[in-house]
């Protein structure tokens, strides 16, 4: 039977071949030149404001990929995702209610009114007493300045939304608050993201954090970052939002999953969110 | 250090986690007995769509990874060596998926118009296999290229989780 | 859903090989899964994908299940007069999806 191969994105063990060879100084001097490289690299991506996908030891979703998946999420035309960004660029302009009012007529062009804010979400809404994500924000805009209907969770409309908010933040740091009125709801996350569930009565931090990297059968566990989302998710075949994640993660491991846009789940997002802090925002990226 | 602290939580040793994720693993929906291609199927399938004619290896490249991550969304790109003139080009070319529960994936017809016979797409395969293409040439002829692929996670039959 | 995605180049000189890339949404379903409940869903696909060139037809796809949900496909063609490019899918419900593109061929 043939060996299965070796990927070159799993974190495997050392091979102890390599543990007996003898580094060069011509290796060594290489090395230097290419680590130099490396940071100059680096330094430069961060002058640039954009991000890299991997800060300290946070490694975006996109580092566990395979090349064919990193170039179609790269791709301008044909990553799949972009079908969501062109009918939310399409529902931006679109008026929708009784007032006539569209996303545009407050918020003009959202290359410039929306640059930033998928950054900072989720985040605490005095409003509400509690914290607010993107979705609900957008369906809170809708219902209190459009007097427009809400859409529902994961609907097309919503995701095409979102998607398209999200694009326009493509490239910058996730950078959410965690303290202040944000900070219980930060740690009800935290708690969450630490509890055991389902009968496999396993946490998330199992297989992100303490497995992350490893195999699982046929995959390769990530640390389960959200910089990407909305994500096109090759197991849906279609685009899905943070909380479906979390369902199917939930469902995963024999746990009933809560409903979509649950308190619990935006709590978990904000705590996702901050793991993944310094991660460029993807959206839309593409998973497995 | 908070970080230190949420990336020691507890641990779950090796073990326990496989033999959860096994048992988990039993819960795969399985396809009924034949519900696949087979060789027989690929065979009937090629008649039906080239006739009696042998199909001639070579001339016919396909770009396929050598393991697909995912079985949902496999990038292919096809090539047939052809000057593409009226007097000589590719007509059609047909994709074979042995492994799939049907064997034929595509047809796509050229003809004179189309400069270079050269498709990218991307398809969904169900479990390890060898795709075949097939050119046929406007002088009668059929050429053929394979391409084998390793698919770890398959596509059209696994349903494990929910969504 | 949103509108089929093309990207033709906008000139080409004549005679000149064009690369055409096509992308839509569409599920795609094979008919061989089955949802939470076990039961087969039923197959729905787009089964043709037509691209004609000032109503000439240049490109035609006949697709089966195994092609991948929101299909990718990428094609050539000669750039041979000025004119449109009119690309159309048709699915298992008889839905026509169409776009066109206008091309200036020097």
């Amino acid at each position: 039977m043939q060996p299965r191969p070796r990927l070159p994105w799993c974190e495997s063990r050392p091979d102890r071949r390599w543990a007996s060879a003898r580094v060069s100084a011509r290796v060594l001097v290489s090395l230097v030149v290419i680590l130099g490289a490396a940071c100059t690299g680096a330094g430069l991506l961060l002058a640039g404001e954009l991000s890299p996908y991997t800060v300290e030891d946070r490694r975006s979703g996109y580092t566990y990929l395979s090349e064919d998946n990193q170039r179609l999420q790269d791709d301008d035309f044909a990553n799949p995702g972009l079908l969501w960004v062109e009918q939310g660029r399409a529902l931006w302009h679109q008026a929708d209610s009784t007032t006539g009012m569209s996303c545009a007529s407050c918020h003009g062009d959202a290359t410039a009114s929306m640059r930033g804010v998928r950054t900072r979400y989720p985040h605490f809404d005095s409003q509400r007493g509690k914290l607010i994500n993107l979705e609900q924000q957008i369906n809170r805009c809708r219902e209190q300045r459009m007097q427009a209907l809400p859409y529902p969770y994961e609907s097309e409309t919503l995701l095409a939304l979102t998607t398209f908010v999200g694009w326009q933040s493509r490239g910058l740091p996730m950078h959410v608050s965690i303290d202040g009125p944000a900070q219980p709801f930060f740690e009800a996350g935290r708690a969450f993201y630490m509890q055991r569930r389902g009968q496999l009565d396993l946490a998330c931090t199992h297989c992100h954090d303490q497995y992350a990297g490893q195999r699982l059968r046929g995959d390769v566990i990530s640390q389960g970052q959200s910089n990407g989302f909305p994500i096109y998710r090759h197991t849906w075949q279609t685009l899905g939002s943070t909380h479906r994640m979390f369902a199917w993660c939930n469902t995963s491991v024999r746990a009933a999953p809560s409903p979509l846009g649950a308190d619990e789940y935006v709590n978990l997002e904000l705590f996702v969110a901050w793991r993944g802090r310094g991660l460029p925002v993807e959206t839309p990226a593409v998973r497995r | 250090m908070k970080c230190t602290l949420i990336w020691q939580t507890a641990r779950l040793s090796r073990r326990t986690l496989l033999q959860r994720l096994g048992a988990a693993g039993m819960l795969v929906v399985l396809r009924p007995a034949g519900a696949w291609a087979t060789k027989e199927t690929v065979q009937q399938a090629i008649r039906q769509l080239i006739g009696a004619r042998e199909p001639q290896p070579g001339g016919v490249t396909l770009r396929l990874p050598k393991i697909a991550e995912t079985g949902n969304s496999v990038p292919l790109t096809i090539t047939a060596d052809s000057p593409m003139t009226p007097e000589d080009h590719v007509l059609r070319i047909h994709v074979f998926v042995e492994g799939n529960p049907e064997p034929v994936a595509a047809t796509y017809h050229l003809g004179r118009r189309a400069g270079k016979a050269e498709i990218s797409t991307r398809l969904r395969l169900a479990r390890s296999q060898t795709v075949l293409a097939l050119a046929e040439m406007s002088d009668g002829s059929v050429r053929s290229g394979t391409a084998s692929i390793v698919v770890t996670l398959g596509a059209c039959v696994e349903e494990v989780w929910g969504n | 859903m949103a509108e089929p995605r093309v990207r033709v180049p906008s000139t080409a000189k004549q005679g000149e090989i064009i690369e055409i890339k096509t992308l839509l949404s569409h599920p795609m379903e094979t008919g061989h899964s089955r949802d939470v409940y076990g039961k087969l869903i039923p197959r729905y696909i787009i089964h043709t994908f037509t691209c004609t060139y000032n109503g000439e037809e240049v490109f035609r796809a006949d697709w089966h299940p195994a092609i991948a949900a929101n299909p990718y496909l990428a094609f050539y063609t000669v750039a041979t007069e000025s004119g449109r490019l009119r690309f159309e899918w048709i699915d298992d419900k008889d839905t026509v999806y169409a776009t066109e593109a206008e091309i200036t061929v020097v």
